[in-house]
């Protein structure tokens, strides 16, 4: 392929592509020589999951234009559907399958409670989605913290009040309400992390560019004008945020095999706003920009220990200037001017680029 | 669309700065750290047997994690003041350091707190004391087995914190010890207090059922309670989210004829409802596990209220021994309030680790993993003298076993029963 017949969106994908390889390749070489910290080869994985949740979020944010405020809730119902079939099967059969089968499930059960949020609420225009997928976050937040599922040799037991009246007199206790998950074999790494993001950029990246991608984004831009022309609205709606759900889910599967527990408080309106402060910082609608800012803004609060109590204060005013610089729109023209004089050879690529698909 | 999103972000950093409020203490006591070193050397008689100059070679490196900032910052800055004050203790004790003590921040989160036993590893940490609150250590716990780190956590009192499979005590982790009771350890013996000690056998229990913590003790003092003969009328059940009033679950157990009302709960919930037991004029005996510590101390408090409830604790502050006394007037003196039952079971840690060390011969020199089996070896089989009981064994599960101290409170002070 010739690079300067390449189309513009090709180019910058590869570019994306390329630098989820690039850090990939370098992370394997440094860990090879042995220069990774422990500090830094714990975080790869968390890493690889924040960068799946803001990509999927940013396509109902950015591509779609709705704001959901309740992604963590569909990373929790992947996670604990996904995690739950990995410790029941997950000892009988090959590893790569089970893995496989626990993902697909994750994915398609968050899918299917997008699909179920979606519905109605798409259906409106306006800001409806936020309202319902914050109260969908807290909903399964709270769902999950009195559930109780045990198995024996009668089958599987549920409860929503506590343990003791599943009515089992042997037998696992498999989600423990408030205690969550526990004893899970960790089987996440930083490989399976990385292939997972790489999917999860094919797949976005290719339904924006996609005909279905372009109806995506006329309905964000004048939801009446491509109403007009016979866009189907609700089921474009629907297909950019059931693939978004679907992605939390795998993300949250990820997540929940990185570590021996898992507890629904974790997915609660805090890191529904952290992976939307991702997005956000990473520009609005620029899939490149949410990898980057979901990997920096993860590892930062850890390079910043040293600062003990002053950490979070830091870490905020980092956003606070991050935000400014990216968004004002007088540091929009002194950047533009700055990079006026390196850019001269091509004066069509410069500009406000703000809405760029990467 | 984008001012939708600026204004939601703005709403969400007033609120994350609501929460960074906590932080404000940590840095008083900061500063008032210094001055433990000066009141270290005064009550430095409290340490054990050890001699002066017992230990000589390259200091050990001690991690501790607990939650600094947020909600559970109150359980994370007593235990990192306490661990301070003992290593500063043990090391002026010596003459030359045994221990280097760091502290990492974990936010009650299992993703942060893998973070910091990261971070602690790259530090070089030798052996982990922590963390603080359950979830972060079942997380940490599984990291620790794959490094044969010695992990002795004194406040995270779940089962599956050293256990791998809560139901199976053959699946233990081996290398993880608790210095606190155990959940279950807490719900069976408050149900045994309670019945072998003729206490009413009407029972209410309210507990927090989004906290594993809470959730956990009631499940085993429900099992108990039925084998004793107790007769529970009445499991209220409140969520961290949804506290804000707790008298409807109060007025349920009166209904139901309650004498007695159990609260495995943490004592800034066990307040409230002492409150509005007295706003509707119901006198039940009120029970609470180790939680309840501190109630005494909560800055408003009508402290009347709590006249005649009994609780399950390992340590008082007022107790009238001489180890308390020392511990309490040092810590006192170096941070400006009253320790409670978190700073004594992290003050119980170090101590323990000490005497380990001492007598399995460990020094600084020696790897993690060689630490952690010499120091496994002695905590198996030694018996360690501390703030919270006396006499205290653990087994090879990693769990404690020393005698649970009832007290009830009269005349705003505890007594014992």
């Amino acid at each position: 392929m010739n690079l300067k017949t390449m189309k513009r969106s090709t180019k910058s994908n590869l570019i994306t592509f390329g630098i989820v390889i690039c850090f990939y390749i370098l992370v394997q070489i440094l860990s090879a020589a042995g220069l990774l910290t422990n500090s830094f080869s714990g975080q790869l994985v968390p890493i690889c999951t924040y960068v799946i949740l803001a990509i999927s979020l940013n396509l109902t944010v950015g591509i779609l234009g709705e704001l959901s405020l309740g992604h963590a809730g569909f990373m929790s119902v992947g996670a604990f559907s996904g995690t739950l079939l990995w410790v029941t099967i997950g000892s009988s059969m090959p590893k790569p399958l089970a893995l496989l089968l626990a993902f697909v499930v994750g994915g398609l059960v968050a899918g299917l409670f997008g699909f179920l949020v979606g519905v109605p609420v798409l259906r409106l225009s306006g800001d409806y989605l936020a309202i319902v997928t914050l109260a969908f976050g807290e909903i399964i937040k709270n769902v999950m913290n009195a559930c109780y599922l045990g198995v024996d040799a009668n089958g599987l037991h549920f409860s929503l009040k506590d343990s003791s009246s599943l009515g089992m007199t042997d037998g696992k206790v498999l989600i423990n309400g408030a205690q969550g998950i526990t004893g899970i074999t960790k089987a996440s790494n930083f490989t399976l992390g990385t292939v997972l993001v790489i999917l999860t950029l094919l797949v976005v990246l290719n339904l924006v560019n996609s005909r279905a991608g372009r109806a995506i984004t006329s309905i964000r831009d004048n939801e009446i004008a491509a109403r007009s022309v016979g866009i189907p609205i609700t089921k474009y709606k629907l297909m950019a945020f059931v693939t978004s759900a679907v992605f939390a889910g795998i993300a949250g599967v990820l997540y929940s095999l990185n570590y021996s527990s898992l507890v629904a408080k974790k997915f609660d309106y805090n890191t529904s706003i952290l992976i939307l402060v991702f997005v956000v910082l990473g520009g609005i609608g620029n899939l490149r920009g949410s990898v980057i800012a979901a990997a920096i803004l993860t590892v930062l609060p850890e390079l910043l220990r040293s600062m003990n109590d002053y950490r979070m204060l830091i870490y905020a005013i980092v956003l606070i200037v991050v935000m400014i610089f990216n968004q004002s729109p007088q540091m929009i023209d002194l950047r533009n001017k700055l990079t006026a004089r390196f850019r001269k050879g091509n004066s069509s690529a410069k500009g406000n680029q703000k809405k760029g698909v990467a | 669309m984008k001012k939708i999103v600026s204004s939601v972000l703005a709403a969400s950093m007033v609120l994350s700065l609501a929460a960074c409020g906590s932080t404000a203490t940590t840095s008083e006591s900061g500063a008032a750290s210094s001055e433990a070193t000066s009141t270290a050397s005064s009550s430095a008689a409290t340490g054990e047997s050890a001699g002066s100059g017992s230990y000589t070679g390259t200091p050990i490196k001690i991690g501790g994690i607990g939650p600094v900032t947020g909600a559970a910052a109150v359980y994370g800055n007593a235990v990192k003041n306490a661990e301070e004050l003992a290593v500063k203790e043990i090391n002026a004790a010596n003459g030359s350091d045994v221990f280097e003590w760091q502290f990492e921040d974990d936010e009650n989160d299992a993703e942060k707190s893998v973070n910091a036993y990261n971070t602690l590893k790259d530090w070089g940490m030798q052996v982990l004391a922590g963390p603080v609150t359950t979830t972060p250590s079942v997380a940490v716990a599984a990291e620790t087995v794959n490094d044969n780190m010695f992990m002795l956590t004194p406040s995270a009192s779940s089962l599956s914190v050293i256990l791998n499979d809560t139901n199976d005590e053959s699946t233990a982790r081996g290398n993880v010890f608790q210095v606190c009771f155990t959940d279950p350890n807490q719900g069976v013996a408050s149900a045994d207090y309670i019945a072998d000690n003729g206490l009413p056998t009407k029972i209410g229990v309210i507990y927090d059922s989004s906290d594993a913590y809470s959730s956990g003790i009631f499940e085993k003092f429900k099992a108990e309670a039925e084998t004793k003969g107790l007769e529970i009328v009445a499991a209220e059940a409140f969520t961290a989210d949804n506290k804000a009033d707790l008298s409807t679950q109060l007025a349920k157990c009166q209904e139901a004829g309650a004498e007695l009302v159990f609260l495995p709960i943490y004592y800034q919930e066990a307040s409230q409802i002492l409150i509005a037991a007295d706003k509707i004029g119901y006198d039940p005996e009120f029970f609470g596990c180790d939680g309840m510590d501190g109630i005494l101390s909560i800055e408003g408090f009508d402290t009347s209220l709590a006249e005649g409830l009994m609780l399950l604790t390992p340590f008082a502050a007022d107790a009238q021994d001489e180890k308390t006394q020392a511990f309490v007037s040092a810590y006192e003196a170096a941070y400006g309030e009253t320790p409670n039952q978190f700073a004594a079971d992290a003050y119980d840690v170090i101590y323990s680790i000490y005497q380990a060390v001492l007598a399995g011969g460990v020094n600084g020199d020696m790897d993690a993993s060689e630490i952690c089996d010499a120091l496994k070896t002695q905590f198996t089989s030694m018996t360690f003298d501390g703030l919270t009981g006396t006499g205290m064994t653990w087994d090879a599960s990693g769990a404690i076993s020393k005698n649970p101290k009832a007290v009830v409170i009269k005349d705003g002070a505890y007594a014992a029963m």
